[in-house]
């Protein structure tokens, strides 16, 4: 009996067991929405570009062009099945890393966060048994999500050590987020900020890659690409690299499994020299008395939201900074090649290359800031869920004030990091060129997103004034189908109106094409009414209370 | 004058579940009114309806004279609400949470403040992520008292205070209804009631089941009386307005229990005897409560009965016990 006490493991299955029920709808509805997106790219692909020629010369594009090459990752031949995982990768798995990693801090830090773990951890549950447990709940789901992606693959005639690798190339960059979640949850003292560190990575991975790709060369074929070494470094960039039905790198997967571990490892070390419940960065002192700053509603929300802002602009804007100087790349690549040309103008006459570059690179950072207002607005949420908007309500402030403290930095915060993005693409841009001609471009395709990712936010806004409940989940389903649409809708071939569901289908490609008034005031004005329900909601429903 | 809080026929729902039940509450000025009753039983969402936090399902809610949920802000800078469990922001130390409650509510007396930081020794420099449940109480209640208000809504405030800290939070209720204030005390420790209440009402699921002043409510229960005699007392069983009767030393002492209205006839009864020595003891407040309660505390008592018969050592106290509670849930149901 008394050998439970050292069994650091004790309780494991217990625990594996109550994971499972608290994620049974959660992760099986992550798995089939990101099988469903695989099947759809089949689809739509097998729909638009079925004849071989057809293929080739789709291959070759994809393979020639620099903003293929960074924003969907390195062309892989001309087989159907290799053409829809290039295409469909990057989105697979990076929904499979969000999943994954969200499992794992919610299973242990946000744990410790609500006390759950310190009532666990008086059972008989060993040291190790809530790390443990997340991680085998985490990393299954992921096999799970790979044998779905394999499934849905083989079922529609992509058979073959092809359909394996596809579902191991996702599930790999899985774990390997798994790991990293594990070591967020041990270092942050926070779900948040173990969830951030999740993002950062994601998007040195995405950015590592990028690069690695864009100064690839072109294969012999001409059909695919020969990544540069920086791809090596990026686990996203190992994915692609397996490259399904092209080359089939099963050795790859070793690579997944080395670094899964290396990271398991370091979070088991880490969570052997820690307490239950502080993280390892330890818990300061804090003033004796309020600075008169933080004395009002603004104040406060100011306070609250600082951190969120600050890790979104210098992530968004260090991303922007190192895409600009790409935009002479891609300008160099694409004067080579008459062909690319030709289509390029097809796509947008009388654009330049800089131009599209920007006007594409710009829509992508519009749907991130987005991200940044859905977070910084989910905020409130999190206040009133856990009980502490409850005494601020109680005094003097009012409902209205206290929201308009929030909406206002949210949308400030968002304008802030659209705008010194766009200057810092500029920026790089005009250095590496040695061209400042074009300076204020990347900026007016940043700020052109601005109404997009405002009427986002209104609708966010009016979640949580509607359906308080649901507006966490139903927010980030707003971003992550914003992000669908916007990344594979004109892939996907989906109906108009659900393009028109985006309010980013309606932002002019400025600068490539000319700024266009009507659509930037109706997504101006479904903002302000989808805010003005918010705001009138809110102010009429019961309080949720906290605990 | 006015009555500073006033509810009648209150009624709030939560889907299936009544929390409120036609809860009548009245609350006069200077008063320190005691709100009693277990958890779930309504307490604090009657507070949130007063403070405007829930919408009221129907009845009548009035508050210093105003509505709760359409002047919430114009009443709020005239209370102070103290939360029974309290959520601070991890990333702020304790004093700037107690500034910024204050100043938020928009009335802070920094002198008043400063010095109940030094009673209830809070460290006002550690993060509220650092503190003990105690400790964030003593934040939330720090923030309340050192306002100037009239009116303190404090919902189980002491919750996890020592009782070193309790005796400060009693002092700091007394100085603030000597300066004029009203207090509403939601708990369900009884002896902290007993000790600050004028008046007290008692709820059981959502509707208020006793009111009045403490002094009043005991009249309407018993007192216990212990008595030595030089005779051996007889009759005791059967004397109207007595109960409870236990006998020792051969007839010599006695203690039992009296109804208010019989007590000059039972004292009469017994001066008959010889007293050599007799103490009584007023009714408690938990008596009163248990009145209310006693049927569920039967209950409760019935269950535990089986698994308690086993334990010869134990037996004698529990027997004492369930005695004891029986005998309020007789007194409950004859009423």
């Amino acid at each position: 009996m008394t050998r439970t006490t050292s069994r650091p493991l004790a309780g494991t299955g217990r625990l594996v067991r109550l994971a499972l029920r608290r994620d049974r709808i959660i992760l099986p509805v992550w798995i089939a929405s990101i099988a469903a997106i695989a099947w759809m790219v089949i689809g739509s692909y097998e729909a638009t570009v079925g004849g071989e020629a057809e293929r080739m010369s789709t291959a070759a594009f994809a393979a020639g062009n620099p903003m293929a090459r960074m924003f969907d990752g390195p062309a892989a031949g001309y087989d159907l099945g290799a053409m829809v995982m290039v295409e469909s990768y990057q989105v697979l798995a990076i929904l499979a890393a969000l999943m994954t990693a969200q499992a794992v801090v919610r299973h242990t830090r946000q744990d410790e966060e609500t006390g759950r773990a310190e009532l666990l951890g008086s059972a008989v549950v060993g040291r190790h048994a809530r790390l443990t447990a997340a991680l085998v709940v985490a990393l299954g789901a992921n096999v799970a999500l790979g044998a779905t992606i394999t499934a849905v693959l083989a079922g529609t005639g992509y058979t073959g050590a092809g359909a394996l690798i596809s579902g191991v190339s996702v599930a790999g960059l899985g774990w390997v987020f798994a790991g990293l979640a594990g070591i967020g949850a041990q270092v942050f003292s926070t779900a948040r900020g173990a969830n951030a560190a999740v993002g950062v990575g994601l998007g040195v991975a995405f950015l590592v890659r990028a690069v690695g790709d864009l100064l690839g060369d072109v294969a012999a074929n001409g059909v695919a690409v020969v990544s540069a070494w920086p791809s090596w470094l990026s686990p996203l960039g190992w994915g692609q690299q397996m490259r399904p039905y092209y080359e089939d790198n099963w050795w790859i997967t070793g690579l997944f499994l080395a670094l899964t571990a290396v990271l398991v490892a370091v979070a088991v070390a880490l969570a052997a020299r820690r307490d239950v419940g502080p993280g390892m960065v330890p818990a300061r002192t804090g003033p004796r008395c309020a600075a008169p700053t933080l004395l009002h509603s603004l104040g406060l929300a100011w306070r609250l939201q600082r951190g969120i802002f600050v890790t979104w602009l210098v992530g968004l804007v260090t991303m922007g900074a190192a895409l600009g100087p790409m935009g002479e790349s891609a300008e160099e690549l694409i004067s080579e090649n008459a062909q690319m040309y030709e289509l390029l103008e097809r796509l947008s006459p009388g654009a330049g290359v800089v131009d599209l570059y920007f006007a594409f690179s710009m829509a992508i950072f519009g749907i991130a800031a987005a991200g940044y207002t859905v977070q910084a607005l989910l905020r409130m949420r999190a206040e009133e869920v856990s009980g502490r908007l409850e005494p601020v309500l109680a005094t003097a402030t009012g409902r209205r004030r206290w929201l308009a403290g929030h909406v206002l930095i949210a949308a400030a915060g968002t304008a802030v990091i659209l705008a010194l993005t766009g200057v810092a693409s500029g920026l790089t841009y005009g250095a590496a060129a040695g061209d400042w001609s074009v300076m204020g471009d990347p900026l007016t395709g940043a700020l052109v997103q601005l109404p997009a990712t405002f009427a986002l936010g209104a609708f966010v806004l009016a979640l949580f004034g509607l359906l308080p409940r649901l507006s966490g989940p139903l927010a980030w389903a707003s971003l992550a189908l914003a992000l669908v649409v916007g990344q594979l809708g004109s892939l996907l071939d989906l109906p108009q109106w659900v393009l028109d569901v985006s309010p980013f289908t309606h932002v002019p490609l400025v600068p490539a094409d000319p700024f266009e008034a009507t659509p930037v005031l109706w997504l101006t004005a479904v903002a302000l009414a989808l805010g003005a329900v918010g705001f009138a909601a809110f102010r009429r429903r019961d309080l949720a209370i906290g605990a | 004058m006015e009555h500073v809080i006033q509810v009648e026929g209150l009624v709030k729902t939560f889907g299936s579940t009544r929390a409120l039940d036609g809860l009548d509450l009245t609350v006069e000025p200077g008063e320190v009114h005691g709100f009693l009753g277990p958890n779930g039983s309504g307490k604090s969402t009657t507070i949130r309806v007063l403070l405007g936090l829930l919408r009221k399902d129907a009845g009548h809610a009035r508050l210093l004279g105003g509505d709760p949920w359409r002047d919430a802000v114009a009443l709020h800078r005239r209370l102070a609400y103290v939360p029974g469990d309290v959520n601070l922001w991890p990333n702020l130390s304790g004093g700037e949470a107690i500034d910024l409650l204050g100043s938020l509510r928009g009335s802070l007396d920094r002198v008043r403040r400063d010095e109940l930081v030094e009673r209830f020794q809070l460290d006002p420099t550690k993060k509220c992520s650092a503190y003990s449940k105690g400790n964030r109480q003593k934040v939330a209640i720090i923030a309340g008292m050192a306002s100037d208000v009239e009116l303190f809504l404090l919902d189980e405030p002491t919750s996890g205070l020592d009782p070193l800290m309790e005796t400060v939070f009693q002092d700091v209720v007394r100085e603030i209804t000597a300066g004029g204030g009203t207090v509403l005390l939601s708990s369900h420790i009884l002896a902290e009631a007993e000790a600050l209440c004028d008046t007290v009402s008692i709820i059981r699921a959502g509707r208020i089941v006793e009111s009045g002043s403490l002094t009043a409510l005991r009249h309407l229960t018993r007192t216990t009386l212990h008595v030595t005699t030089t005779e051996p007392l007889d009759g005791l069983d059967t004397t109207p307005g007595v109960f409870d009767v236990r006998i020792s030393d051969g007839g010599h002492t006695a203690r039992f229990e009296v109804a208010a209205d019989q007590l000059d006839a039972v004292i009469k009864h017994i001066g008959e005897h010889g007293v050599v020595a007799l103490t009584s003891a007023p009714p408690t407040l938990e008596e009163l409560f248990l009145r209310h309660y006693g049927d569920e505390l039967a209950t409760l008592a019935g269950n535990g009965n089986g698994n308690g018969t086993s334990n010869g050592t134990a037996d004698d106290g529990a027997a004492r016990t369930r005695g004891g509670r029986r005998r309020h849930a007789d007194a409950g149901a004859a009423r």
